[in-house]
């Protein structure tokens, strides 16, 4: 694996086909989807991450179902979410459901927490959505402690105590799954993933560029803040989105039909507009490689680049002929980034580059002792 | 150097909230030719307003005007009158710029109608949307209806403009709000203090 990690995610929508008039059944989405991720695999990407959701029109409420039977026929492909919901879910659930996939897939795995974004699915889950960031904030406190501790005893605003709690199973080799926080617009969220460490995910596939820049830049400057390293080493994430054919004309004419109606670009902004000044690329292999590339350049050297292709409606048959072009480009994309990328900028996080690096520590911190 | 935005929302040529945008700028002028005046009509933006509206997606050149708005001291704010409110593409265009931009800065209202009967407008619809973006609305609102464009009425409308433009340019040259958006991140807000110190959270 480079050092950067390419994928797709899923929002896992179940959108009409405004080309042949056709809307799927839950079923067949929920089928496509796991055959999407095993041609992730195929084709050499080095992610694939699932949305949560539990209203129609979209079918992933059951992540780490999903994420488990993925990962039982695949062999590489590191399995996430786009989002974990960290507001309405219970973190003991959360902390038990990751470890328990964490083990099942050999530490395959890692997790994006987000906050979900309609205010009527927290009471769904005995929530109050006016409380969403302090939610956010609270659950994941507990969430990390319920990892990172075996017995735990905790008080919050939020869900009952617990006293000497231990969630079950405890995290693969003693290293939780790693955290991505995702995020489009809260700087609250960007100070709780530059507090631990962890990662954070611009998912930038709708407004311009600028407002993620700022946004980004300010997890850095707070993860150098917290003492986790220098600015350009703390650890990001991007989205992006793309429609290719070998022939630029091509792929304008058969996306323009999904583009227009689709439920999140449809009826506003120009294809060519929207192409402009967002991440998306419709056009040739060379054309979305080069867009690509400039992220970089916007928001620095990044660890994680992942891809929304099941969009808009697209024919299960033209998201796989995409998966298969993304492929094509794939050692492209790595050999330029790598090429671009700074020595002391962070491959991009593994379990057992994790584990690796915890063993390190522990030994330094060993020696030290031995010596003092 | 003070700096005053003129929005105006007119929509047929030779719109009369133009004609009242042009007015109130140049009793500005008479009043102080160092003051710089911007004038956005929102006409040519209205698909970049709508735009955004549907996706949440700031055009470059309507990020533009809203940052026009975010270095500006004081804002004139003009709008027809229709069916008993500002138009769509008004609010619209204040929808559409971010929730900040007009905290603590200096605004003159002012309306245009097909009669004089629309004039509480000024102060039933606009003055609430803009308490509510928690703009400073100078005391003299300017209405204007088709007879204070006659021979009758005009001296009143220029004396009402002359006195919102004294009040505009009082504010904006005097000591100001005392509030003004600020585009830092708040990093001491309870919230944000509660990441570091989870303790904090349960007061």
């Amino acid at each position: 694996m480079s050092s950067m990690q390419f994928g797709i995610f899923t929002v896992g929508d179940v959108t009409h086909n405004p080309v042949d008039g056709v809307t799927i059944s839950e079923h067949e989405r929920i089928k496509n989807t796991v055959e999407i991720a095993k041609k992730a695999e195929e084709v050499g990407l080095d992610v694939f991450a699932t949305g949560e959701h539990h209203n129609p029109p979209f079918v992933p409420s059951s992540p780490t179902t999903t994420l488990a039977y993925i990962g039982a026929q695949t062999e590489k492909i590191i399995l996430s979410t786009s989002t974990t919901l960290i507001t309405t879910n219970d973190p003991v659930k959360l902390a038990e459901d990751y470890a328990t996939l964490q083990h099942l897939v050999d530490g395959r795995m890692d997790l994006m927490l987000g906050r979900g974004n309609t205010a009527p699915v927290y009471p769904w889950f005995g929530y109050d959505g006016s409380k969403a960031v302090e939610l956010t904030i609270e659950h994941y406190q507990l969430l990390r402690r319920l990892w990172e501790e075996d017995v735990v005893t905790w008080e919050g605003k939020f869900r009952t105590p617990l006293q000497s709690f231990t969630a079950t199973p405890r995290p693969l080799d003693g290293v939780a799954p790693f955290v991505w926080h995702g995020s489009i617009r809260t700087p609250e969220v960007a100070e709780l993933a530059a507090y631990y460490g962890d990662g954070y995910f611009a998912n930038n596939i709708f407004w311009p560029k600028e407002h993620y820049i700022r946004l980004i830049n300010f997890y850095r400057q707070r993860y150098a803040h917290y003492g986790h390293g220098e600015p350009q080493q703390a650890v990001v994430g991007l989205g992006g989105q793309f429609f290719m054919r070998k022939n630029s004309q091509d792929a304008v004419k058969e996306f323009r039909p999904y583009f227009d109606v689709a439920p999140v670009y449809g009826h506003g902004p120009s294809l060519e507009e929207f192409s402009a000044q967002t991440p998306l690329t419709v056009g040739s292999p060379q054309q979305f490689i080069e867009k690509t590339l400039t992220f970089a350049d916007f928001f620095g050297d990044y660890q994680r680049q992942l891809f929304l292709v099941d969009h808009a409606g697209l024919p299960q048959k033209v998201v796989l002929e995409q998966l298969d072009l993304l492929g094509e480009v794939l050692p492209t994309l790595r050999a330029e980034f790598d090429a671009r990328r700074p020595a002391d900028v962070p491959d991009a996080p593994t379990h057992a580059a994790r584990v690796a690096a915890r063993d390190a520590a522990n030994a330094t911190e060993g020696a030290e002792q031995v010596s003092a | 150097m003070s700096r005053v935005v003129v929005v105006s929302a007119g929509v047929s040529d030779a719109s009369s909230s133009t004609l009242l945008a042009q007015q109130i700028s140049a009793a500005i002028r008479r009043s102080d030719p160092s003051v710089s005046i911007e004038t956005v009509e929102l006409r040519p933006f209205a698909h970049d307003v709508i735009d955004a509206s549907v996706t949440g997606f700031v055009s470059p050149r309507l990020q533009h005007v809203h940052d026009l708005l975010v270095h500006a001291d004081g804002v004139v704010a003009v709008t027809p009158i229709y069916k008993a409110s500002y138009t769509g593409l008004f609010k619209a265009f204040f929808d559409a710029i971010e929730q900040d931009v007009l905290v603590g800065k200096t605004v003159l209202l002012a309306a245009t109608g097909g009669t004089a009967r629309h004039s509480l407008a000024l102060d039933y619809a606009m003055r609430p949307l803009f308490a509510y973006l928690q703009a400073v609305v100078v005391p003299t609102g300017v209405f204007a209806s088709p007879h204070d464009w006659g021979s009758e009425g005009a001296g009143a409308l220029t004396s009402r403009v002359e006195r919102a433009v004294r009040e505009l340019l009082s504010l904006v040259q005097g000591s100001g709000s005392g509030r003004s958006a600020s585009d830092e991140i708040d990093l001491f807000s309870e919230t944000m203090l509660s990441i570091s110190d989870p303790l904090r959270q349960q007061d």
